[in-house]
């Protein structure tokens, strides 16, 4: 087996260990804390396909940023260990169901889809061609996108803003 | 590295072992050498360091009884931390409880693949490496957070919080105060950027600009925030919360904090060397041998990055803790604006002087000289005034 293939499967079965660990975990802090170990393996995943800024934001984006957000959010609700939310007991039939379409629908892509192989492996640097990619041809999704983020914050900032009446007690 | 491996491999010094299982296990030799042969010393030194200075500011001696001058003081903490019990809280989580501290040393050791010590010596020149530096922090977060819940204890809990909220509110003051660099230099690897710049004051970023000027200093400031460092270490504030996130650890996971905390520190110094003294450059042409000039380059690197370092611990020793609310105005009212402002700024003025301008960054050096020249001489002012004991022997 090759050196890329082992550290492929390796990295995949890090990715789907978590991401199971994450699905049938009963204990919420333990799947909040399993999606570290499945956003790593992507963002190995990533820089094994020589996608290294891709690799670098999936670390910050998804670990810095929602990793960390979602952990707020288990840590402040009281008594989260003690819930006992299971996702097996519940809506089995229909969980199948959309798995079964999801996963025809993913294998027929996969089937049907023509990969492009490259002879020797890539290491070229990504980030100069997507930058340019950004502001050259994809400058209106680019601007467009920023537009929603940007709607997405100040709306963010209305939902959680505490609206003041009148004088205060404090003053 | 990996052709003189192959060549191991070809001459059959490992009898006939695949070579998937030879470069992993070479890769862990080296990981583990590079930590206790580096990573170590460098923050026990550090931490040794933070004590004497800490001390001496205080009118103290501090540790001068293990080594010369104490300097061994780390070495006799840490046989201490290993022998101590491991103890673990019966209503702890204990899974997550064990693999905290690991997670925490994982987060600092990682940005030492960046970091380049001299023209010769970086584990790896990542084309994305300042990026990655920003991103890899996030791990120490996760880390905090999780030693902060699985302690079961509502000091430890608030600690970690606290530190998750300094982290990833304080990233964003650090990115845009790194990108004044990015934008002089066009790329996010370390070696490029101390390319960029020369071993002369005024060839380094700091002065390139008084955007970039302030940029440093938001950036040190950001940094210390986010490596929990006084007067931002309100995740561990004594007086309110014990010892945050590491209260209910012992022994060798307490020494595991420690080690990510102090390592951090010299990080950040680094980090600072590297993007905005000219890392490890210095005047080229006296030598050719390439182990002198790269024992100079790593001298040069470690004075500049130990700088920084200094500065952290003189503000440790000096300045009280703010509280929370203040810590979060000054990064979203004051810092955040401060990198936008910086940001534009420093594009503006490459548009203007795309070399750089030829008067500004000389103008800038010489000032700060006379400023230090100034605050020098306050210093000695009062100190022949004070005639305190300590610094007519410092060797004490």
């Amino acid at each position: 087996m090759p050196l890329e293939a082992s550290v492929f499967y390796l990295l995949a079965a890090l990715t789907i260990g978590s991401a199971l660990i994450v699905a049938l975990s009963h204990n919420l802090v333990y799947s909040a804390f399993a999606l570290l170990g499945t956003f790593m393996g992507v963002a190995g995943l990533y820089a094994l396909l020589a996608a290294d800024f891709v690799a670098v934001i999936q670390v910050m984006l998804y670990i810095g940023g929602i990793l960390v957000l979602i952990l707020f959010a288990v840590m402040l609700t009281h008594r989260i260990a003690d819930v006992d939310v299971s996702n097996r007991t519940v809506g089995r039939i229909p969980a199948a169901l959309i798995l079964g379409v999801v996963g025809t629908v993913m294998g027929v892509c996969i089937g049907t889809a023509g990969w492009v192989q490259h002879a020797e492996p890539m290491v070229e640097p990504t980030t100069f061609g997507i930058g340019e990619a950004f502001l050259g041809p994809y400058i209106l999704p680019f601007e467009l996108a920023s537009v929603v983020l940007l709607v997405a914050l100040i709306g963010a900032v209305v939902v959680s803003r505490k609206e003041l009446r009148g004088p205060t007690a404090d003053g | 590295m990996q052709s003189f491996i192959d060549g191991l491999i070809a001459s059959g010094v490992f009898g006939g072992l695949p070579a998937e299982a030879i470069y992993p296990a070479i890769m862990f030799l080296f990981a583990s050498l590079v930590v206790f042969g580096f990573v170590l010393p460098i923050v026990t030194v550090t931490i040794w360091l933070e004590r004497r200075v800490w001390a001496r500011i205080q009118s103290r001696v501090g540790p001068n009884r293990v080594g010369p001058q104490g300097v061994l003081q780390g070495l006799a903490d840490g046989v201490k931390n290993i022998l101590k019990e491991d103890v673990v809280p019966d209503a702890a989580d204990r899974p997550l409880f064990v693999f905290a501290p690991y997670l925490l040393v994982w987060g600092f050791l990682a940005t030492f693949v960046v970091i380049p010590f001299s023209s010769a010596l970086v584990i790896a020149d990542l084309n994305v490496g300042l990026l990655y530096i920003v991103a890899i922090v996030a791990l120490s977060a996760v880390g905090v957070l999780m030693a902060g819940w699985a302690s079961n204890n509502k000091w430890s809990l608030l600690g970690g919080i606290r530190s998750a909220a300094q982290v990833v509110s304080y990233e964003i003051p650090a990115g845009l105060a790194l990108l004044p660099v990015v934008l002089l230099t066009g790329t996010l690897s370390t070696q490029g950027i101390i390319q960029a710049q020369g071993w002369a004051p005024w060839d380094w970023f700091l002065f390139h600009s008084p955007f970039t000027f302030i940029a440093a200093f938001a950036f040190y400031i950001s940094a210390l925030a986010e490596t929990n460092r006084t007067p931002f270490d309100i995740p561990e504030a004594e007086s309110e919360l014990v010892a945050g996130f590491a209260t209910e650890y012992s022994g060798f996971r307490f020494a595991l904090f420690f080690l990510a905390e102090w390592g951090s520190l010299y990080v950040t110094g680094a980090i600072m060397a590297v993007l905005f003294l000219g890392g490890w450059q210095i005047p080229t042409g006296w030598t050719n041998n390439a182990v002198v000039l790269n024992i100079a380059q790593l001298t040069v690197f470690f004075l500049k990055a130990y700088f920084w370092v200094f500065l952290a611990m003189w503000i440790r020793a000096t300045l009280p803790r703010i509280r929370v609310d203040q810590m979060m105005s000054l990064c979203w009212k004051y810092l955040v604006p401060l990198g936008f402002v910086n940001l534009v700024g420093t594009a503006v003025w490459m548009v203007i002087w795309p070399e750089g301008n030829p008067f500004v960054p000389y103008l800038m050096v010489f000032g700060t000289l006379a400023l230090l020249v100034i605050f020098f001489r306050r210093v000695l002012y009062h100190l022949r005034r004070a005639k305190p004991e300590l610094y007519f022997n410092p060797a004490i």
